[in-house]
């Protein structure tokens, strides 16, 4: 039980319509990584394959030497994988504590609700102040907040997210990304997905650029910021 | 005021915490699973000849029968979910419909065939109490407290626990209740055994009011749904309050003019709600 998360040659996507064409990633424990790419090259889709939501249609997907694709999607929350969705899908008509709470569901969790709260509370003060607050009543980059916090309940160890920084002011994408790097400082394995990939660069340790469902180029973030090809696409370098 | 309009007006109060119950359980389980049970109604009707022949034939004591009553009920959920239901739960929602429609028609033939369309009384009855100028009949103030107390452990219930919150969270976002650790599949089945136990509290408050027979549904059954639409669809807290108003506007109409004539009136309501507010009273 190492907290290695492994896919090796992974296909899968919706129905008729593939996205995912032979992914194979890697995130030891203790590291944060990147995926990025344009729109619609399936960097979604790759974090729903992990987190269960989606099942590939073949490769594997291990996590800790345990097989992820035969474990239900509602076990994996136990497991120490958390998902942090796109456009964060809070529960708009729960408080913020409630939301924590749905967030603590897992019976592994339960037994921890109060102590992990508080950890919450100590990482994002303002979730505190606003914890009797409707979750949909705040703003994105309190609702991102919310949203890791939620996360963050089940004791993760890895947490992957989904465009953080989307739909957010600069001056909040800012802070969303400090987040980012206090949660790693915490201990956290960290995947991160995101189209702002100046900003994600300057986070993770490594990235992997994908492009209509392949790994197009991996590598350290000081490399891929180096890379001319990557600049020119994705830095607007020159 | 007259005394004859504020007895109308208190029983219909006293009959909307009746209506109530029922509301909540259909919304509840529509809320959570999307899946309108048509055959609600009936569901309370099989509590009530639970009671009834526990009570009557069997000689239990009331308040065993009524005990007795939920279970029962409940369990008749837990299988319409999970017989009837859960297969169909990607199915078109006009099959579902149909289906649940088709356990509505199964309940009154099979309770037919058991019991024969007799109309069957507990004959119990509470002594009516004077209150200043008014009359209220005993049974009926019990049956609302005892409606009061079950909406209120329903409250604590979702406000509460885990699962309550997973309840009201499902209702909005069901595609995301994996990643909090949830099974939707397990949600379901206890809100379809949450609404069977309220199908069966209804049964216990209206079998003490109603003889049953058969088709006892179609005199509650039908309100029911108009009271849940005019709440809006799966939100618990208007199906609550419309139940209030439906039961003034059956009670103070049949004060007017008669039981038949408040009935119209309450469907031309229901109708003028429809086209005024089609997304519920209550609607943001």
């Amino acid at each position: 039980m190492n907290g290695t998360l492994e896919l090796n040659g992974i296909h899968a996507g919706y129905g008729d319509f593939q996205a995912l064409f032979g992914i194979g990633l890697r995130v030891e424990p203790g590291e944060a990584v990147g995926v990025v790419g344009p729109n619609g090259a399936g960097k979604t889709t790759l974090l729903r394959v992990i987190s269960g939501l989606i099942r590939p249609t073949s490769g594997n997907l291990h996590f800790g030497g345990q097989d992820l694709a035969t474990t239900p999607a509602h076990l994996l929350p136990s497991l120490g994988i958390a998902h942090v969705p796109e456009n964060r899908r809070l529960f708009p008509h729960l408080t913020v504590e409630e939301n924590l709470k749905v967030g603590a569901y897992s019976p592994s969790a339960r037994a921890h609700f109060a102590e992990r709260r508080d950890r919450v509370y100590d990482l994002f003060p303002k979730m505190k102040q606003r914890r009797h607050q409707l979750a949909g009543t705040m703003s994105g980059g309190e609702q991102q907040m919310c949203a890791i916090g939620r996360a963050l309940m089940c004791a993760p160890r890895i947490l992957l997210l989904d465009e953080p920084s989307a739909g957010l002011a600069p001056i909040v994408v800012q802070q969303v990304f400090d987040l980012v790097r206090r949660i790693r400082e915490e201990g956290l394995t960290v995947l991160i997905v995101e189209q702002n990939v100046a900003q994600v660069l300057r986070v993770v340790d490594r990235a992997y650029v994908l492009e209509t469902g392949r790994v197009a180029a991996e590598g350290r973030s000081a490399e891929l910021v180096a890379d001319p090809a990557i600049r020119r696409s994705y830095l607007g370098g020159h | 005021m007259d005394p004859f309009l504020l007895e109308a007006l208190v029983n219909g109060i006293l009959l909307g915490g009746v209506f109530a119950l029922p509301a909540l359980g259909l919304n509840l389980v529509f809320g959570v699973v999307d899946v309108v049970w048509l055959c609600y109604a009936e569901l309370v009707m099989v509590g009530m000849y639970a009671v009834w022949f526990l009570y009557t034939q069997l000689g239990w004591p009331l308040w065993l029968a009524f005990a007795a009553c939920l279970p029962v009920v409940s369990l008749l959920g837990i299988l319409l979910h999970q017989l009837v239901v859960r297969p169909l739960l990607s199915a078109p929602p006009i099959n579902q419909v149909l289906a649940t429609g088709g356990v509505l028609f199964l309940l009154q033939g099979a309770m037919t065939l058991i019991f024969r369309t007799d109309f069957r009384s507990l004959g119990v009855d509470m002594p009516p109490m004077e209150v200043g100028e008014i009359f209220v009949s005993g049974t009926k103030l019990a049956a609302f407290c005892a409606a009061l107390v079950g909406a209120g452990i329903l409250w604590a219930f979702l406000k509460y626990t885990y699962v309550g919150t997973a309840i009201r969270a499902i209702a909005r976002d069901r595609e995301v209740m994996p990643l909090m650790g949830v099974n939707p599949l397990r949600i379901y089945l206890i809100a379809s055994a949450v609404g069977g136990a309220l199908a069966g509290l209804a049964a216990c408050l209206l079998v003490v009011q109603l003889d049953v027979h058969p088709f006892v549904g179609l005199s509650f059954g039908p309100i029911t749904f108009m009271i849940c639409v005019m709440g809006g669809l799966g939100n618990m807290l208007g199906g609550f309050l419309a139940a209030f108003i439906m039961g003034i506007i059956v009670s103070v109409g049949g004060f007017w003019g008669s039981t038949e004539f408040s009935y119209v009136v309450a469907f031309a309501f229901f109708i003028v709600t429809i086209f005024a507010r089609p997304r519920g009273l209550f609607a943001r």
